[in-house]
């Protein structure tokens, strides 16, 4: 039971996809000015990751080595197809406003880099909760992100008012530079610096150390 | 003639693929840590992408869109749910084509692009271009021209990181920020700046 759990919540902090595997980057950047829709990608994509390990996990002996790039490529687009047209029939306006990170999921290295790296060793039910807690790692970060960028960019989270905005009555001047897409670089910069600094196994070493006890004076 | 010429400096500068819309980011980061690697990778994004968005577009207009097949005597078939996985697949086989070709006749250049070739498969700047094409109905011109700004917009923007990167590497970074931390912050300094040429109407 330990084993699920450690697949399940490993990826959330320990080892996170975007902040440590630099996975999945594109679709964080993009979709997070809003929460709403970026609660909508994290659903997709956990569940697009979730079920692809699975169904190439199932079929894993009968793949052979040198197409299986091609047969991962081709279940995970067929996710995406499905995940696709549920979107648009059900949500068309969030559909419309994701418009091509939906299908940009294909591409997305968290579901490939999984199904390479942990679907192709591991039996159905690890590999399927091993996609739920990337789908989860990945979610977490995006939602902390889009709730910054929406909270304090517009003063709302789902569209409802949290912050009464000054231009309507409030106090709150909001800061544009949230909704601007530059912030979420700045945004998730931070998010790895405070996960590094609790964490300092995940720090990088440097190509080069500053020399200690450098006096200025002694360059003169 | 001019029309396109806009489109051109339109996708390098002002809808730059990477500082812009956020596509291919996940190598941009990765492969950015020297110059020379990232022209080679930049020149094979900028190869790619000019033969697959046409060939997408070619693909789209004459088989997947709606009412695209009636030369084929079906008037009613709309297979544009199919988009993304014939789109993925000629990309994949375009990239096979290319290795293959360069291998046999331009040695010189394979061996300098080495193993960014394969890797521009699963390079979401290629496929998004694609799906950008169709979002906004290019027609096979366009998409050419689009196809080779987008390319080189993504190219200029690496090879600039991996300039900045490699004078970062002597400057003292906090231990939290170290690597991938700093390489986030700079990039957003970086899109901070593209942003500014936002405003030319073309």
């Amino acid at each position: 039971m330990d084993a699920v759990k450690d697949t399940l919540t490993g990826p959330i902090f320990k080892n996170n996809p975007i902040a440590l595997q630099i996975l999945g980057i594109c679709s964080a950047l993009a979709v997070t000015s809003s929460l709403k829709v970026t609660l909508v990608m994290c659903i997709a994509l956990t569940l697009v990751t979730a079920f692809s390990n699975l169904f190439i996990s199932s079929i894993r002996h009968h793949i052979p080595g040198s197409i299986r790039i091609i047969v991962q490529m081709t279940i995970i687009a067929s996710l995406v197809i499905l995940v696709d047209e549920v979107l648009k029939a059900v949500a068309y306006d969030i559909s419309k406003q994701l418009s091509v990170f939906v299908g940009l999921i294909i591409t997305n290295c968290i579901v490939m880099g999984r199904a390479e790296a942990y679907a192709m060793k591991n039996p159905p039910v690890a590999s399927f909760m091993d996609g739920i807690g990337n789908g989860l790692g990945y979610s977490v970060v995006l939602i902390f992100v889009a709730v910054i960028r929406e909270l304090f960019g517009a003063g709302k989270l789902f569209g409802f008012e949290i912050l009464p905005l000054v231009t309507e009555g409030g106090w709150y001047n909001p800061n544009g530079l949230l909704l601007l897409p530059p912030s979420a670089f700045f945004i998730i910069g931070l998010f790895i610096w405070i996960l590094r600094s609790a964490d300092a196994k995940q720090v990088e070493e440097p190509d080069f150390r500053m020399a200690k006890h450098t006096v200025a004076e002694e360059g003169v | 003639m001019e029309y396109y010429l806009g489109l051109f400096v339109r996708a390098i500068f002002i809808e730059n693929m990477a500082l812009s819309v956020f596509l291919g980011m996940c190598t941009f980061l990765a492969v950015s840590k020297k110059v020379s690697a990232a022209i080679g990778l930049g020149i094979a994004v900028v190869v790619v992408l000019t033969i697959t968005v046409p060939v997408n577009n070619l693909i789209y207009n004459y088989l997947l869109a709606d009412g695209a097949l009636a030369w084929a005597g079906l008037p009613d078939v709309d297979l544009s749910f199919l988009g993304l996985l014939s789109y993925i697949g000629v990309i994949a086989a375009l990239v096979q084509i290319l290795e293959m070709f360069l291998d046999k006749y331009v040695p010189a250049l394979y061996n300098a692009l080495g193993v960014f070739l394969p890797l521009i498969t699963v390079n979401c700047a290629i496929l998004g271009a694609s799906l950008l094409m169709v979002e906004r109905d290019y027609n096979f011109g366009e998409s050419v021209v689009f196809g080779a700004g987008a390319g080189v917009g993504w190219a200029l923007a690496i090879v600039a990181l991996a300039g900045i990167r490699e004078k970062l590497k002597y400057s003292d970074v906090p231990d939290g920020l170290q690597g991938l931390g700093i390489t986030f912050i700079t990039v957003g300094l970086m899109s901070l700046g593209f942003m500014a040429l936002g405003g030319i109407d073309l």
